[in-house]
């Protein structure tokens, strides 16, 4: 195929210890480590090695968010996309919203193949990729644990929760990554400077025919509540009086 | 009155557990709760007119159905759906699949994971693996579109007898893009984790595949499931479809055993919501113990055989 198109977003990196705002409008993003979300960091190392494989010409990264997101955007060409867009829009986007402005960006590159992670560890919603599939018409195979590319078509494994499901789908299609498809490479600091000249283009979220508001709105975000404080036991004698007393044990 | 439709999960001609527990999110928002089901015979729709607090059981018996394609059903789901206020789906794989595509076509936003029904337009829902819960409100007059935390919500009971409608397929295109080849699951003689009252999981300090041993046998002394840290999962000792945590199996037990478990945060989003848990590590400094009920400091290849002989 000519082109993969890989969706990439900015998000609280994965090592950050969540904290939410005392005004309960959201949590505190200010100061705090930002990375490219690494279920798409492993669907950018798959279009990637799919491309050194021969199997792809291009890799194109996309990402949807305030300006900082070019510094994600630096880090997946500094992995070895080819080239990179931005659609520049502040504020929270709902799946549906992005989807709609990823797939004005899909009828332009015309990709082959479109790649992303299986959710954001953010917002944790797991719709975009579905959403773009069902948009532009074409096959999904969500929770990738396995890609395998034959000319017009792809296999993939599934992670689903009855075990390993294997899909036949024909291309162009989505296919959202798990954790265990690959194990992303490590940036090197020559690749680093190499990404600064490559091809970063900026679209206003305006620009686009899609409509950015949301009928969902957030009310609040709030701490989850704490579990009770526990008992230490001293050994097993003690654990199954304490399992009894709580009716858990006969 | 508000009219709900819960999209069916089913698998090897038996309805899910998640299929009822969707149904009780949705007898939280309203009295008139239908079923979907698709699938390539009837049998299994009957299954689910047992589940409480349902008015009627749609069925669509069609070979297409035979495995569950997302992109087959959504069309199918969003024609039905064009009679309800509400399309509800358990947050399973099955239902991740398949909702988005849904919200596409009907063009209404999505709800995932919902975890409490505050009011009829206004959910809880876990953000951030769980680690903050975010309060949402979807607008009056929209269709509402969600998946629902099967571990925030009990099974319902199995005492009625709903309305079995056998119903025409819609005239929907079929597509042919997406062909299903296999599927490896691990059949095993205990209770499925996402059911199982008692689950006991294994972490890495197990050390291996052979030591998994001691907790299958401290399983079937206590009829429990078993499970597995990611850690676990990752160094081979067991399948990953026996792992718990933010990514793979969110669980909600009356009893949980962590052995062995650190407690990675990605492992404890998985086991929030269990009645009870009991940790057992040999390092006491084991974040596993913050959040434990019950922890013992104890070397588990000594714990479980004692525990395992004490239940005889």
């Amino acid at each position: 195929m000519e082109k993969i198109l890989v969706c990439i977003k900015r998000v609280i990196d994965y090592n950050v210890k969540i904290r939410v705002k005392p005004d309960e409008s959201g949590v505190v993003t200010e100061g705090v480590k930002m990375s490219i979300n690494p279920f798409d960091e492993i669907a950018l190392e798959e279009a990637l090695r799919i491309k050194e494989n021969g199997d792809a010409v291009e890799v194109v990264i996309v990402s949807i968010g305030p300006d900082d997101s070019q510094q994600q955007l630096r880090t997946g060409l500094a992995m070895g996309a080819d080239r990179a867009i931005l659609i520049k829009h502040d504020g929270e986007i709902e799946p549906l919203t992005v989807a709609k402005a990823l797939s004005e960006i899909v009828e332009d590159e015309n990709p082959g193949l479109i790649m992303m992670g299986k959710q954001a560890i953010d917002d944790d919603s797991s719709q975009t990729g579905q959403i773009l599939a069902q948009l532009c018409d074409i096959p999904q195979a969500t929770f990738a644990s396995k890609v395998s590319i034959q000319e017009e078509k792809a296999t993939v494994v599934r992670e689903i929760d009855q075990g390993l499901e294997t899909l036949e789908i024909d291309l162009p299609a989505i296919i959202t990554t798990d954790l265990r498809l690959n194990e992303p490479r490590y940036v090197k600091l020559p690749d680093i400077m190499k990404a600064k000249k490559k091809v970063l283009d900026v679209i206003e979220s305006g620009e686009l025919k899609t409509d950015f508001s949301s009928s969902i709105e957030v009310i609040n975000v709030t701490p989850p509540p704490p579990r009770e404080s526990g008992v230490m036991v001293n050994d097993v004698e003690e654990l199954v009086v304490a399992l009894k007393e709580k009716g858990l044990l006969s | 009155m508000t009219k709900i439709l819960v999209i069916a999960e089913h698998f090897d001609g038996e309805i899910l557990s998640a299929t009822s527990k969707t149904v009780n999110c949705a007898s939280q928002i309203s009295e008139s709760i239908d079923i979907l089901v698709l699938g390539d015979d009837s049998a299994v729709a009957s299954q689910a007119t047992t589940i409480d607090a349902v008015s009627n059981v749609l069925s669509i018996s069609n070979e297409a159905f035979g495995y569950p394609v997302s992109s087959i059903m959504a069309p199918v789901v969003a024609e039905i759906s064009s009679e309800y206020d509400y399309i509800l789906l358990p947050s399973s794989t099955f239902g991740k699949d398949l909702a988005p595509r849904i919200s596409a076509i009907l063009d209404v936003n999505q709800v995932t994971d919902i975890m409490s029904v505050e009011e009829p337009r206004i959910f809880k829902r876990p953000i951030y693996a769980g680690n903050a819960i975010q309060t949402i409100k979807i607008a009056e007059g929209k269709k509402v579109l969600g998946t629902v935390r099967t571990a925030s919500f009990k099974e319902l009971g199995n005492s009625n007898s709903a309305n079995l409608i056998e119903t025409e397929m819609p005239s929907v295109d079929i597509p042919s893009h997406t062909r299903f080849i296999k599927i490896e699951s691990e059949k095993t003689e205990r209770p499925d984790l996402q059911v199982a009252s008692i689950v006991i999981s294994g972490g890495r300090g197990v050390g291996s595949a052979e030591n998994f041993e001691l907790l299958y046998q401290l399983a079937d002394k206590l009829g429990a499931s078993v499970g597995a840290s990611r850690a676990a999962v990752d160094a081979g000792f067991v399948p990953n479809d026996m792992q718990v945590g933010q990514t793979g199996k969110i669980i909600a037990p009356d009893l949980y055993f962590a052995i062995g478990i650190s407690g990675a945060i990605q492992h404890i989003a998985g086991i929030k919501d269990a009645g009870t848990i009991v940790a057992v590590n040999k390092d006491a400094d084991a974040p596993i113990f913050e959040i434990a009920d019950i922890g013992i400091v104890a070397d588990l290849f000594e714990f479980i055989p004692q525990l395992t002989s004490k239940l005889d």
